[in-house]
């Protein structure tokens, strides 16, 4: 058998957070699917290593022989990122990563998000600037969910966050990226790791904000709610590739009118 | 001795500990963590940390989410 001839693709660095590397630049969610199997399987799909979890009351009388999410999502296997998701305050959100922090035997990567308002889930940037503050005295590695306002992304960033997760477009709405100009000036002005989080409705939105030069994305609706979620997983998984090969790449520049692909000499008419 | 525990009224035996308020809840050996009055406890002392009267407990898990 002859070898097949390997193609070289630009070098790429691994993403790195909190000084682990991954080789994945998708993070999933383990919200909204149907049960624990389609959970585990669309995860194994999608190729992602950090997975994130929410935190909540057990439920008294509950069936005890249930499994467990974390028997399913082994952090053996996976990097666990335990969220605030459900907070409205920076005290609850603190309270929550001290929970999880427990909970994961002292595991400190947590993904910060204070919401403002039901409707739309859009984050409350002060009451979330009170909480990465006082997590990161705490000892906590923050990946802080924010507006993608530049200036704010900045001071997350220079108040010692880990990762900058602006959203895209509000949580579970599958909308896309909203505002490519502001996601690009965050990473622009970046020195940690900038993830959307939150917006991707299909595998298109995961290559813009990989195009737009994202370290990474962070998704769970987009595949918990798709007609097929592991198949879904997949294409994200590959539209993250995708869009992160293009970015490394340099996409050609956008012209006003046509460029002829073929020669106009040489033609026999 | 009455305690809430996840928001909820329980009647536990004077003394209880946490380890002892697990085993009622049949969650011995799950992965969890446990709050008194919004302070964690480590899984280290459960078997010796005694609930008191009016102690709010909150006993949490991992589940979906994103």
């Amino acid at each position: 058998m002859s070898e097949q001839p390997t193609i070289q693709l630009p070098e790429d660095k691994p993403l790195e957070l909190a000084g682990r590397v991954y080789q994945s630049r998708l993070l999933v969610g383990t919200g909204k699917y149907r049960d624990l199997m389609e959970t585990g399987h669309a995860i194994e799909a999608s190729g992602a290593e950090i997975v994130t979890v929410a935190v909540r009351r057990t439920n008294l009388g509950q069936n005890p022989d249930e499994p467990n999410l974390l028997d399913v999502i082994s952090p053996d296997t996976y990097t666990i990122l335990p969220n605030t998701a459900g907070c409205f305050t920076a005290k609850d959100a603190v309270r929550t990563c001290k929970l999880a922090r427990e909970l994961l035997d002292g595991h400190d990567l947590v993904k910060l998000e204070v919401l403002g308002e039901e409707k739309t889930l859009y984050p409350n940037m002060t009451e979330t600037l009170v909480a990465a503050e006082e997590l990161i005295k705490d000892g906590f590695k923050v990946m802080v969910y924010c507006s993608d306002d530049p200036l704010l992304a900045k001071r997350l960033e220079d108040m010692g966050c880990i990762a900058i997760m602006p959203l895209g477009a509000p949580i579970g709405s599958g909308l896309g990226i909203q505002n490519r100009y502001n996601i690009r000036l965050i990473v622009e002005n970046a020195n940690v790791p900038v993830l959307v989080d939150a917006g991707v409705g299909t595998a298109s939105d995961a290559t813009i904000a990989m195009e737009l030069g994202c370290d990474g994305v962070l998704m769970n609706t987009a595949i918990a709610q798709a007609r097929d979620p592991i198949k879904m997983a997949r294409a994200m998984r590959l539209g993250v590739e995708a869009g992160r090969e293009a970015y490394l790449a340099g996409r050609m520049p956008k012209k006003l009118y046509a460029s002829a692909s073929s020669p106009i000499d040489g033609t026999f008419f | 001795m009455q305690v809430q525990v996840n928001g909820d009224g329980l009647e536990l035996p004077t003394e209880a500990t946490i380890a002892d308020l697990i085993e009622h809840m049949a969650l011995t050996g799950k992965r969890l963590a446990v709050e008194v009055n919004e302070d964690i406890v480590p899984r280290s002392q459960h078997p010796d940390f005694r609930l008191s009267e009016g102690d709010r407990v909150e006993v949490v898990h991992a589940i979906g989410g994103g």
